[in-house]
């Protein structure tokens, strides 16, 4: 193959299936793949969650993943906080003509690697390959189903008064590192992406704790928008404890550098879990207990106080408004 | 060392002889907008004592744009073989159409958010087809970087490099403010990172002419509140004073290689700032010696007062007249994602603080 990506490779002829057959397969192949049918046979029961993402990230390489690995672990995420088992996943590629093809075999490779960590298979995939201009470098779309094991499901709308409010580590990570790679600027070491899939420990969260009202994982928007969000589908208050929140010195410092609230920022490798006050201590060791979640601590809690908004306690003991994020987190003047 | 300026249990000391000490009422005003948020970000206002009222000042620099200025680059945005540099803040100021420079991007205008004055450099660098426009918005504390970044385009020899400059000063703000006689204000929070270019003196006025007292401190609680403290007592001792409490950052002195640098290419102008109108001697102008800088003169941009958009009270809020949720447009008609005037556009402004914080 060329050492860039050329047109030729989305034509649909042998240069296509020299790029499928020898890179993609190479990396994803399975049973069920390398059969190169129209369509996956899916071998699946009951109640099933279904979650597509598309991923742009800029840049596509960061501290701690790329955007291949990045695209499996935000959708086999994304099903897992239904409290389902991953089973499947597909991968639609969209490529620039000229993308170094060195660039693309480390995508793939890590996009194989996850999913094997993750214990999916990639079932179908699509490749196309677009004029220079047309995108930029590579976006990647996935699809995740997997098999749903309780009932009823974790939802953003079942956060009921009494509950605890609890994350799986810390938050801002991803955010920051995506950020902070983006316009060249340096942090102090140890800033970098939290990308990881959850599925694994969510699965044994929620078979072992009989009733997890609401797991999401706070992606873009980070924590103070996805509990905005649980706060008005469950028409409950979200009150969060400033002191509680695990934030990593070198994220608040980045933050307070650029006047941006890691609150904000987008995680990939976290997740928020509401259960009832009487499950935190077992919720908190079953998350403990596993590396993703050794940082797991209570946030806040779930109160009737002021249904629809997220209150933060400030370490100062003041309260104030925690709102949903109004567009992009912007750099300031001063 | 932060941490201690953060410690709850000095802050409730100082809270609780807040209260103690205050006979009456004290209104005082932060001039500046990161200080607003600061306030609110802390919970700090939740807790203050019922008499001190807290007012927002005209520090924000989006805030205090004015709509012709705001008119003036959405003009430039869209320009063959222009491209604008920014700060992330002017991204969402709305012009008079309603139009801002997030619209004009995807419109198809080149338009970058730059993180320092230093990076549009380089971005002129990278486009010698092109001018690279920089927005000029700021008070004291901006205005030396983009001084220095002037100086360097013309060390390097780049000639597509401009600056729309819309600088701004506090001091005469703050005159401005106590010759107004709608206001009525106390003592003022003053700006720690203005201050930590300007230094102490321009502000001896606000004792010496008005007989009240200001203080230039952090955006810690501790800070604001020992401020408060201060202000308090001076006023029970019947004395006005012009303090210094950030003296970790802010020398009395300030920064004179700043200054320099900031006078060596601008100088004073008389400047209209949103909602204030017209202060004498406010603003900042390229010097004639660096014109070819000048984006006001290459691209023939006039500035001109124009009526206040309907219904819209922010010059009221910005004089600390009345708060932001006393406006009638608050969270009915202007609300950030459709912000009616300046004070609900910037998140530093005093209605975006209000809207985005106040629990009830």
């Amino acid at each position: 193959m060329s050492d860039k990506v050329l047109l030729d490779y989305g034509s649909g002829g042998r240069a296509s299936q020299r790029l499928v057959s020898e890179l993609f397969l190479k990396y994803l192949g399975n049973d069920e793949l390398n059969r190169l049918n129209d369509a996956a046979e899916l071998d699946l029961k009951g109640r099933v969650a279904m979650s597509t993402d598309s991923f742009t990230v800029d840049p596509i390489f960061f501290p701690g993943g790329n955007i291949g690995s990045l695209a499996v672990h935000g959708t086999v995420n994304d099903v897992a906080m239904m409290g389902a088992i991953p089973r499947y996943i597909t991968c639609g590629y969209i490529i620039e003509e000229g993308l170094p093809m060195s660039d693309l075999e480390r995508i793939v490779a890590a996009m194989g690697e996850a999913a094997r960590h993750a214990g999916v298979n990639v079932v179908t995939g699509d490749t196309k390959v677009v004029p220079k201009g047309a995108v930029d470098k590579i976006f990647i779309n996935t699809t995740g189903i997997g098999e749903i094991i309780v009932d009823p499901s974790p939802s953003g709308d079942r956060a009921r008064p009494g509950d605890v409010v609890l994350i799986s580590g810390t938050i801002g990570d991803h955010g920051l590192t995506i950020l902070g790679t983006r316009e060249g600027l340096e942090f102090e070491a140890g800033v970098q992406s939290d990308s990881a899939a959850l599925n694994h420990l969510l699965v044994k969260l929620v078979q072992e704790l009989p009733d997890v009202h609401v797991l999401r994982d706070p992606t873009r928007g980070g924590v103070a928008t996805t509990l905005n969000e649980i706060a008005g589908s469950s028409d409950v208050c979200v009150e969060l404890d400033e002191n509680a929140l695990p934030i990593r010195p070198e994220v608040s410092g980045g933050c307070s550098i650029l006047g941006l609230d890691p609150l904000y920022l987008a995680n990939e490798g976290k997740f928020l879990c509401i259960v009832p006050g009487e499950y935190e201590e077992q919720a908190l060791e079953i998350m403990r207990a596993d590396a993703i979640g050794q940082d797991a601590c209570r946030i806040g809690v779930v109160t009737d106080a002021n249904p629809g908004k997220v209150v933060l306690v400030t370490q100062l003991g003041g309260k104030r408004l925690l709102n949903m994020l109004e567009g992009e987190q912007l750099p300031r003047i001063c | 060392m932060l941490n201690k300026f953060r410690d709850p249990n000095l802050s409730r000391k100082l809270l609780d002889r807040l209260g103690d000490e205050l006979d009456g009422e004290l209104r005082f005003m932060e001039v500046c907008g990161t200080h607003t948020v600061a306030i609110f970000q802390s919970g700090l206002r939740s807790l203050l004592p019922e008499g001190v009222v807290h007012l927002s000042g005209p520090g924000c620099p989006v805030c205090v744009t004015h709509e012709s200025e705001v008119n003036a680059f959405l003009d430039l945005a869209g320009r063959d073989n222009v491209i604008l540099a920014t700060f992330g803040d002017l991204m969402r100021v709305p012009g008079n159409n309603g139009r801002n420079l997030k619209q004009a991007q995807a419109d198809g205008a080149r338009v970058k958010v730059v993180y320092s004055p230093f990076d549009t450099l380089k971005l002129a660098k990278e486009n010698p087809g092109d001018t690279v426009v920089f927005i000029g918005v700021g008070f004291e504390t901006t205005a030396p970087t983009i001084a220095a970044t002037m100086k360097m385009a013309r060390e390097q020899g780049i000639d597509n490099l401009q600056v729309l400059c819309f600088h701004k000063t506090v001091p005469q703000a703050l005159i401005a403010l106590m010759d107004d006689p709608d206001t009525r204000i106390d003592g003022f929070i003053l700006p720690g990172h203005v201050s930590a270019i300007i230094g102490l003196e321009p502000y001896r006025f606000i004792a010496d002419r008005y007989a009240r007292s200001a203080v230039v401190t952090g955006f810690e609680p501790v800070d604001i509140l020992q401020a408060l403290v201060s202000m308090v007592e001076w006023r029970n001792q019947g004395v006005a004073r012009v303090e210094n409490y950030y003296t970790r950052i802010v020398p009395d002195q300030g920064n004179p290689t700043a200054m320099s640098v900031m006078y060596e290419v601008f100088e004073p102008a008389d400047a209209l700032w949103r909602g204030l109108g017209e202060i004498p001697g406010s603003g900042l102008e390229i010097r004639p010696e660096w014109e070819s800088f000048d984006a006001k003169k290459s691209f023939g941009v006039t500035i001109s007062e124009t009526p206040p958009l309907p219904g819209c009270r922010c010059g009221q809020v910005l004089k600390g007249v009345i708060r932001p949720d006393e406006c009638p447009l608050f969270k009915k008609v202007c609300t950030p994602a459709k912000p009616v005037g300046p004070c609900m556009v910037s998140t530093e402004g005093s209605c975006a603080a209000y809207f985005k914080y106040q629990v009830d």
